[in-house]
């Protein structure tokens, strides 16, 4: 069914068409419209699911947790400090291999007090063993949120999935949206470890010295499987309902000799100032990134990247322009921080990045002159 | 692409006018989005929403620096802001107003759609609403079909004094 709908209403419809057993959820600015919505859904008896509201977003996550390791999927929805409260037991959702689906709308963190779009909130729980995705406008936050599922649900897998969007700039914009009936493209889950509520039992958590770096390497074995399993989910996708995605979304990419590199919707407000620049002579191409964890594979070939950074490691550098430095260290690197807190960045911004870009160096938009 | 500029107050309705033309302009065919600048909002603070309209998809995120149309649905708020500002040349104003209102440079119009609301009683916690009479108007200047207007605010409430406001702006604006 095509309509139109924010971010945080597909994502919401999204939900409602996984199926999932549980919900459990706090709300936080931007992000309330998702479980606002969800509920409303379950209220009105469109969704089966049990709705949970919960005390804090610690809660959120260890009702997912204990809905998760019966063998039901679950879904939550946070934000900034949300997410962040949730720290914790976010390592032991991925620790416990429980396929947990959640999303972020990305909001950057107080103080100073502000309820915007930045990507610190997500870039934090990096290495809580859960796979991130960014997206980029309100058909492709619908679409991953399905993908999420059958993805972390792989048995190659289990492993928890956040969705990222970009609060308001994302989560609150109208566009038109293509609902699907996901049918057997989401599996029914079958989680191996499963607990039997009718008869519960339990297995000792210890795990010493000679088997605890067993279980990290299985969390591992399982990251460096999932691009394969990504990869499938995303192309049965494209066979089921006509929509292509992958680890990258690359505009005018082919003969280009520098490439806009970022993450969410800043990553389409760049294939505009790729045009502008195309039609000054410049061969510009705009290379959105989609996976954060696992890390895709980047075809960069030699090209300067301009590189938009929502988020920062203080002491060190912008997190993104970090990851590809690292991943690819003669990367020639141009390092944008921009768009923290909400500030506004527009193509026009971007293409003046791009035309006054000195590789190797970083540049504070707002900041730099 | 056609941009469009609102501008009201907390409380007024005027992201949801975003909301409403977008979703007309889409029955249309059209590619639209609807964004509201979101701020510090408390009740009766000037705020801004944006609607583009194309026929293309549209890829910017970033707020309307210079729009075709600026809709101002209380004119009180032009004390405070520049809503004329980054005006497109040969851009145009809809003031909520009963009475003609000149301002330099741009073709103004004014509709009274408080007047229309109260006409038909359409008031919700002591304020008249404006953001479904607007829709008749925009749907007069044609960047949206009559028809996908009344669609549009019948898709988000069931009252029908909505549409009834709706289509006497549609009536009372003149071009």
């Amino acid at each position: 069914m095509l309509t139109i709908a924010t971010g945080n209403k597909a994502v919401a419809a999204a939900v409602k068409a996984a199926k999932p057993a549980v919900v459990a959820a706090y709300p936080i600015t931007p992000q309330t419209e998702v479980v606002e919505q969800i509920a409303e859904y379950v209220t009105a008896g469109e969704m089966d699911a049990r709705y949970i509201p919960v005390e804090s977003e610690h809660s959120a996550m260890t009702a997912c947790i204990g809905a998760s390791i019966t063998g039901v999927r679950s879904f939550t929805a946070t934000s900034s400090h949300g997410l962040l409260y949730m720290h914790e037991m976010l390592h032991w959702a991925a620790g416990a291999r429980l396929p947990i689906v959640m999303a972020n709308i990305n909001r950057s963190l107080g103080p100073g007090w502000n309820v915007w779009a930045e990507h610190t909130d997500a870039f934090s729980q990096r290495d809580t063993g859960w796979l991130q995705f960014f997206v980029g406008d309100v058909q492709e936050a619908y679409d991953t949120t399905l993908m999420a599922f059958r993805i972390a649900e792989n048995n190659d897998i289990l492993l928890p999935v956040m969705v990222n969007l970009d609060g308001f700039v994302l989560s609150h914009i109208m566009q038109s949206l293509e609902t699907v009936e996901p049918g057997d493209y989401i599996p029914p889950m079958r989680l191996p470890h499963r607990i039997d509520p009718e008869n519960p039992a339990g297995y000792g958590a210890m795990t010493g010295p000679n088997d605890h770096f067993r279980f990290r390497w299985e969390i591992e074995r399982a990251m460096r499987n999932s691009p394969a399993v990504i990869r499938d989910a995303e192309e049965e996708f494209f066979r089921q309902f006509g929509r292509k995605y992958g680890p990258t979304e690359e505009y005018r990419c082919e003969d280009a000799e520098v490439l806009i590199v970022a993450l969410g919707t800043l990553g389409k407000e760049a294939e505009v100032a790729v045009d502008i620049l195309r039609d000054a002579g410049i061969k510009a191409g705009s290379m959105r990134i989609r996976w954060f964890r696992p890390f895709p594979d980047l075809d960069i070939g030699g090209r300067d990247l301009v590189v938009l950074d929502r988020g920062y490691s203080f002491g060190y550098g912008g997190v993104l322009s970090s990851e590809i430095r690292s991943k690819y260290p003669g990367a020639s690197i141009y390092s944008v921080v921009a768009g923290l807190g909400g500030q506004e960045v527009t193509y026009d911004d971007i293409a003046g990045f791009v035309r006054d870009r000195r590789m190797g160096e970083e540049f504070w938009f707002g900041v730099d002159a | 692409m056609y941009e469009i500029r609102i501008h009201s107050r907390g409380g007024q309705g005027g992201v949801t006018a975003a909301r409403l033309i977008a979703m007309a302009a889409f029955l249309d065919k059209k590619h639209a989005t609807a964004a509201p600048f979101y701020g510090a909002e408390r009740r009766g603070a000037p705020v801004v929403s944006f609607v583009r309209i194309d026929d293309h998809t549209i890829k910017i995120y970033s707020q309307i620096r210079s729009p075709d149309l600026v809709i101002v649905l209380d004119a009180s708020i032009m004390d405070a802001v520049d809503v004329l500002q980054g005006m497109k040349p040969g851009g145009r104003v809809l003031i909520n107003s009963p009475h003609p209102v000149d301002l330099p440079g741009v073709e103004v119009m004014t509709i009274d759609l408080t007047g229309i609301a109260l006409s038909v009683d359409l008031v919700v916690a002591g304020s008249p609403i404006l953001n479904t009479p607007v829709l008749g108007a925009i749907a007069k200047m044609g960047l949206i079909t009559h028809e996908s207007a009344l669609t549009a605010i019948r898709d988000m409430f069931t009252d029908e004094r909505n549409v009834k406001a709706a289509e006497a702006a549609y009536e009372e604006l003149t071009l």
